[in-house]
């Protein structure tokens, strides 16, 4: 079994596993929405294999990552869009 | 010897380049090698085909490059790629091609809400941990990967409204009489029925809106001149695949049609690079193993070993021919979006502001339409389909990165 701890997302705690993206982590937390476009619109994920560049989101405090292309690791601070 | 990719074609191309004693890497963009078709299957799967594939790969001598994005090349023999800790140079003295397709989306509107998104895209965030039990969904598009998705998202428990195929019925007993030569293709489609059973599977039936506040809430599907709203969490929704073609046309292979122009051998117009798999045709993963062998023999100098998958080959090459006559996509999504329907979502560019423009060329510059994160990735099949344009776009760094690499790579030029 893959082993379980708890990520961060805009500051919940939520338990997943290391097989597990960024991205699902969002989507358990229960958010829809990954980010704003340009004009301002909630946008979630579309392709889910990293070429659309809809999931991309703050994690660890770096900008701009893919969510779907990132497993969860241990403590990891996932932050989209409000 | 360096592989680009790795899903069937690449893992089959680097196992057989490895075998004849050359030394191989394979590189990816994700963390573990399958591509999308073998996502979250392993060395112990059920899928006995990408087990057996996977545990080749892990037991042979290929030197595995995870989770790095190739941006840019400069020149003949590097590669520049970016991962978590940096930038790369990547040397090659041969180079094999398999970097795989994407899905073809085309906008309507309300296709830009949250819990849209593509039919394998759907199917990739199940893979990687997203919960779908008791979800309504809503299989929407074209092309034999909706069944494969449905099928997927049901033994996962999720409730499948309706599977809307655009294709009408006629198209596709065409396609069904074609597939007599194929015996192990109707095996997978009876296994898949089976999981199916009790699902509506719709021919001649297309998504013509969404709705939703802030969040899908339902989508509008059309049949004829039938017309009716279907509640659902989710639409997973995507028409065929376009190749990943842009790491070849940067590095000058020719393209033809849309395609990477390949020889007899897999080679393509530069002497020394090969590509197999889908950028060479879209003709799923029989096709793209037996392109990767062919590829990878070729590769290695052992050109009679290739030779003897030319018949395979052909064989499977027929059905993909079959495959692009049956999923061509109808007329009628054209007229679907609506002026203020996003076409770009990387820059917000609206279909009203493309419908002026002359050309791809003229909606980039006038409207900034391709010229966001993805690079026309998403845009730029839906402009080719609406408005006819041809629509080509390859300049260093295909993907974006961080500012230091890209001065590290200047700086190593």
């Amino acid at each position: 079994m893959p082993s379980a701890f708890s990520v961060t997302v805009n500051g919940k705690r939520v338990g997943v596993t290391e097989d597990m993206t960024a991205l699902a982590a969002i989507i358990v937390s229960g958010t829809a929405m990954v980010r704003r476009s340009v004009s301002g619109e909630p946008r979630g994920v579309l392709c889910g294999m990293g070429v659309c560049f809809e999931c991309r989101v703050t994690i660890n405090g770096e900008r701009n990552r893919r969510s779907c292309q990132i497993l969860c690791r241990q403590g990891m601070d996932i932050r989209t869009d409000e | 010897m360096l592989v680009v990719g790795a899903g069937p074609a690449g893992i089959a191309a680097a196992c057989c380049a490895a075998g004849n004693g050359a030394h191989v890497g394979i590189v990816d963009n994700n963390a573990i090698p399958g591509g999308q078709i073998w996502r979250g299957e392993t060395q112990n799967s059920r899928v006995s085909e990408a087990a057996n594939w996977l545990r080749k790969l892990a037991t042979s001598r290929v030197e595995i490059l995870p989770a790095m994005e190739i941006f840019a090349s400069q020149e003949p023999g590097t590669l520049a790629a970016e991962s978590a800790d940096g930038m790369h140079e990547l040397n090659y003295k041969k180079l094999i091609l398999c970097t795989g397709a994407r899905e073809r989306f085309l906008p309507f509107p309300g296709w830009t809400l949250p819990n849209v998104m593509g039919a394998g895209g759907l199917q990739a965030l199940v893979k990687s941990g997203m919960p779908i039990a008791g979800k309504k969904v809503v299989v929407a598009g074209s092309g034999p990967l909706l069944l494969a998705v449905a099928a997927y998202l049901k033994t996962h428990d999720a409730d499948i409204r309706v599977i809307a195929e655009q294709a009408p019925w006629a198209w596709l007993m065409r396609f069904g009489l074609s597939l007599p030569f194929h015996g192990q293709k109707i095996g997978q489609a009876f296994g898949i029925k089976k999981q199916l059973s009790r699902i509506a599977y719709r021919p001649g039936c297309w998504v013509t809106s969404a709705e939703g506040n802030g969040k899908l809430e339902s989508i509008t599907l059309r049949t004829g001149q039938k017309t009716w709203k279907e509640s659902c969490d989710y639409l997973a929704c995507g028409f065929h695949l376009v190749p990943n073609t842009e790491l070849p046309a940067l590095l000058g292979c020719e393209i033809r049609g849309g395609f990477v122009r390949v020889n007899d051998f897999q080679e393509s117009s530069i002497p020394g690079v090969y590509c197999a798999g889908e950028p060479t045709g879209i003709g799923g993963l029989e096709l793209s193993i037996v392109e990767g062998q062919i590829a990878g023999f070729a590769a290695a100098g052992q050109p009679e070993k290739a030779r003897g998958y030319f018949g395979e080959r052909k064989r499977q090459r027929r059905f993909s021919a079959a495959l692009e006559r049956t999923f061509a996509l109808r007329n009628e999504l054209r007229p679907l979006p609506a002026e203020e329907t996003i076409v770009c979502r990387c820059e917000d560019v609206r279909f009203g502001r493309l419908r002026g423009q002359s050309s791809w060329r003229a909606a980039k510059l006038q409207t900034r339409c391709g010229m966001g994160p993805c690079q026309g990735r998403i845009c730029g099949p839906a402009a080719e389909f609406l408005f006819g344009w041809k629509v080509e776009s390859a300049r260093p760094p295909i993907f974006p990165v961080p500012v230091e690499s890209l001065a590290a790579a200047t700086c190593a030029e």
